[in-house]
């Protein structure tokens, strides 16, 4: 790509508040952020600091309370098919096979179109010989990889993915963050990452954002510059790993 | 091996204790009185010896299962639409459960002013129909209602995300991800059908397990009576498994259950 990257996701002083019986609770305080198209950014913090709920209202879920909330420079006012959230427990549909569930979005394209797509972003994932299983017949790894290709098929340019790997065992959750790695080099989306651990946030993103619960906002960006594959033993990746967990005041040795 | 023959001698064993309590209740009593289980079978005998029982239980399963139908066909869509929009709640939820503790039976008067002039269909059918229609539209409404309350978010949001909306939203994501508990009302819904119908026949029909019941006593002959009543619980069995056996099928479909 030649000259700088145009910002895909603009956020300013973002702001969300949830009304609920005892009042109002601040969950967003004040968050800026900035993704440019094609990058692969990851927020990380301490449980309950409000990551799931940046990245729901960043992809249309929930209505902010006030500040900027940008992509394409447009004002983001409900979720859209050009940027497609991948969740935690996979959403796809237990009741649809691969195929359909890949599918699912392409209602509008004929037959015969949506079945090239469907079959292309199978294979993409390397899913083939399955389109015909049902989810419960797969095993954790394997839905994961469905609900990608179900978000790649609708030609989505930005991928949400909201701890995407939590419900699998350490072996699938390597194989899966390799998978991540291959899809978006592969397919040049701008990827959206949360995540609490942040090993993995360094191993996917270019750079890392680090959240902090009170103020509700992130407090510092990292930047990645190391070459990929990644290797987490190597001493400048321990360096940066390091780093976050001091100013998160985290004790790392257990 | 030997659990497992236990356990499937333990109900039969349940049921002979309870004919055994049947039979020392009942002892020493004639026909005309609360018939005992060995009068009761003799009963059974003499009523399929009459021809008539097939024809009454062919009576009241089709009151229930058109009844039952029609209440699904219109139940379910109108709970999925209460159960997704809080405004359509909010309006028409009150009613439903104002109007669902009334007992069907109490319907009667107004089924029978309703239908009493119908001549191209038999009306005493018709109001039976219709109680049972009734019986079961505010349950499975209500319950429908509540499963598409319990779906889980993110499949809500999935397909939002993907861009379904509409009728497509409706019948390819809300249904399906709601269709386990509205199985499980329908169940339940078909258990209260079977125990209205009868109620439904004792009065002013002339076929089905209820009137059965009933035109046995006018003869003084509770064997019978008992034997109809032995009769009406061994079909509510038989539906009742048979809704068992769909939703079994559809959780094992969905990997809820292990198939086996
Ligand atoms: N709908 C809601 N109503 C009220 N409070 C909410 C709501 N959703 C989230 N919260 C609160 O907002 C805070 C942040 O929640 P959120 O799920 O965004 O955290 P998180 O950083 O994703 O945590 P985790 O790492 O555990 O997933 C929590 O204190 C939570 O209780
Ligand atoms: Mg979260």
């Amino acid at each position: 790509m030649s000259g700088p990257s145009p910002v895909k996701i603009r956020v300013e002083g973002l702001f969300k508040e949830f009304r609920t019986k005892k009042g109002a609770v601040s969950v967003l305080e004040g968050v800026d952020l900035e993704v440019l198209t094609g990058e692969f950014v990851a927020i990380v913090g301490p449980s309950g600091c409000g990551k799931s709920t940046l990245l729901n209202c960043i992809a249309g879920f929930e209505k902010t309370t006030t500040g900027t909330l940008l992509i394409d420079g447009a004002p983001v006012t409900q979720p859209s098919r050009k940027r497609v959230f991948v969740f935690q427990e996979t959403g796809i549909f237990p009741w649809l096979t691969v195929s359909e569930n890949v599918g699912f979005g392409l209602f509008d394209r004929s037959a015969k179109e949506r079945d090239g797509i469907v079959a292309k972003n199978v294979a993409l994932v390397g899913l083939e010989g399955f389109e015909k299983a049902y989810p419960a017949e797969l095993s954790g790894g394997m839905k994961q990889r469905v609900e990608f290709a179900r978000a790649l098929a609708v030609e989505s340019d930005v991928l949400f993915l909201d701890e995407p790997f939590g419900a699998l065992d350490a072996f699938t959750r390597l194989e899966m963050r390799r998978e991540i790695a291959r899809i978006w080099k592969a397919t040049g989306k701008t990827c959206l990452l949360v995540t609490h651990d942040v090993e993995e946030a360094l191993e996917l993103a270019d750079r890392v954002a680090v959240m902090t619960r009170r103020p509700a906002r992130i407090a510092k960006v990292v930047d990645v510059n190391l070459s990929r594959p990644r290797d987490s033993d190597d001493p400048a990746f321990r360096a940066l790993k390091d780093g976050i967990f001091d100013f998160l005041g985290v004790e790392r040795r257990v | 091996m030997l659990s497992r023959i236990r356990r499937i001698l333990r109900p039969f064993l349940g049921i002979a204790f309870f004919i055994l309590l049947w039979h020392l209740a009942t002892l020493g009593n004639k026909r005309t009185d609360v018939a005992g289980p060995y009068l009761t079978l003799l009963g059974l005998r003499d009523l399929l010896l009459q021809g008539v029982l097939l024809k009454n239980i062919v009576a009241s399963v089709f009151r229930v299962a058109w009844g039952f139908a029609l209440a699904a066909l219109v139940g379910i869509p109108l709970g999925l639409a209460l159960g997704r929009f809080a405004v359509l709640n909010q309006l028409f939820n009150p009613p439903v459960q104002i109007l669902r503790p009334i007992s069907p039976i109490a319907w009667l008067p107004i089924a029978t002013l309703l239908f009493g002039r119908v001549r191209w269909f038999d009306p005493s059918d018709l109001a039976a129909i219709f109680l049972i229609f009734l019986a079961s539209f505010f349950s499975i409404t209500t319950s429908t209602a509540s499963a598409v309350a319990n779906i889980e978010t993110k499949y809500v949001r999935s397909a939002q995300n993907l861009g379904v909306t509409g009728l497509r939203f409706a019948t390819k994501v809300l249904l399906p991800a709601a269709m386990p508990q509205i199985l499980t009302g329908l169940r339940i819904t078909l258990g209260i059908a079977w125990v209205v119908v009868v109620a439904a026949e004792m009065l002013g029909v002339s076929s089905g397990l209820g009137f059965q019941v009933n035109d046995a006593r006018n003869n003084l002959r509770y064997d019978i009576v008992l034997a109809a009543m032995v009769v009406i619980g061994l079909i509510g069995l038989l539906l009742d498994a048979a809704m068992r056996s769909i939703e079994k099928a559809e959780l094992t479909r969905r990997g809820i259950l292990r198939a086996n």
